[in-house]
């Protein structure tokens, strides 16, 4: 992967950890449906063989060097496509759940809306997608929570598949999330008058292996996140009341 | 309630000695000893010079002295816990920020490797 050319430069950033069983079909999705983008993958120190599997499937590989989760694997995707110059990153995730279908959906609001975060919504034009209740009544939560917030209603806030401008790239770079940061930051680009989008996509069951949400981590996950949505609202409230 | 204070005594002892081990063994910085060390001579101290410890107690209020010097000691600990996760999480943050900055340097060395490779 060399340094981003020209305005529209892409880069696909797929965080996984331990998906050997997934990644090369996701990432071989994603040739099919964007031929020319490079794809990223930040393996986040797996145990098995996702960095081969990557590697094979023809993706370029960050390697992180211990586990960071999932906040700092996609930090570190977000700092090197900085680095590297590029204008626009989507986040597709490792397990096969976002169908690449969507990318270009994503990718034209992204150009076209002046947005700088653009999300793919499962919830948009009737979509539905089949959650457990606690995860599905946090959602409903989060909603209620955000909507006054953002100024605006948001249909899936814990999606992550999502693709930033470089002006939202350059703020993650520098600070971003650690863990369960998909909520969080839309307040911090709010905060900062920026603006989101949100696009109809399609989210399928993962390819392979179990997901690490119970419903104890899903109870932990609301905490956590509504915390850090009100520390990041108190941090702006802050800096706002100092500015003269 | 002088078994109480003679424990404390001990404790604040025990305390003193595991600290100061550590630092010459190395296993705890000296910068992060002084809070430790600091909470167990004031525990020593009070549970020592019990005049001491009752003109504390009546500056909080409280009628019994070991019970005061008690809830001293949970605050001071407390206080030194609050540091610890303090420095704990900006341990955690630089690690964060060094694992990240080593992976792309990897990439960027990998990257640079496999050109001169090719071009060879």
């Amino acid at each position: 992967m060399k340094t981003a050319s020209g305005p529209d430069s892409l880069l696909i950033l797929v965080p996984a950890f331990n998906e050997e069983g997934a990644v090369g079909h996701v990432v071989r999705e994603i040739r099919q449906v964007l031929p020319g983008a490079p794809i990223l993958v930040v393996d986040d120190c797996s145990l098995d063989s996702t960095l081969m599997v990557a590697r094979q499937a023809g993706a370029e590989v960050l390697s992180l060097p211990h586990h960071l989760g999932l906040g700092g694997a996609v930090q570190a995707g977000y700092k090197l496509a900085y680095e590297l110059g590029y204008q626009y990153v989507i986040r597709v995730d490792g397990d096969g759940q976002h169908d690449p279908a969507a990318l270009p959906r994503i990718l034209e609001a992204l150009r076209t809306s002046g947005c700088e975060m653009v999300i793919g919504s499962r919830f948009l034009e009737g979509g539905t997608y089949p959650t457990g209740l606690v995860r599905s009544l946090g959602i409903r939560f989060f909603r209620l929570v955000l909507h006054p917030i953002l100024g605006q209603p948001v249909r899936d806030p814990t999606s992550g598949f999502v693709g930033v401008n470089r002006q939202a790239l350059e703020v993650f770079s520098r600070s971003f999330p650690l863990e369960y940061p998909e909520i969080e930051t839309l307040v911090v680009l709010q905060r900062r008058a920026f603006r989101f989008l949100e696009v109809p996509c399609r989210m399928r069951p993962r390819l392979a292996g179990r997901s690490s949400i119970t419903t104890l981590k899903s109870i932990y996950y609301i905490l956590h996140v509504l915390l850090g949505v009100f520390v990041n609202v108190l941090k702006y409230e802050r800096r706002r009341r100092k500015r003269p | 309630m002088n078994g109480l204070l003679n424990f404390m005594t001990g404790l604040g002892l025990a305390l003193i000695i595991l600290v100061l081990a550590s630092v010459r063994r190395a296993h705890i910085r000296v910068e992060y000893s002084v809070s430790w060390l600091g909470a167990a001579f004031a525990l020593l101290v009070l549970s020592r010079f019990r005049w001491l410890l009752e003109k504390v107690a009546a500056a909080l209020g409280i009628g019994d002295p070991p019970v005061a010097l008690l809830l001293l000691v949970g605050c001071v600990f407390l206080l030194v816990l609050y540091r610890v996760s303090l420095v704990v999480s900006e341990l955690k943050d630089n690690n964060i920020a060094l694992a990240q900055r080593l992976a792309i340097l990897e990439y960027h060395f990998r990257a640079r490797h496999e050109e001169t490779q090719g071009s060879n």
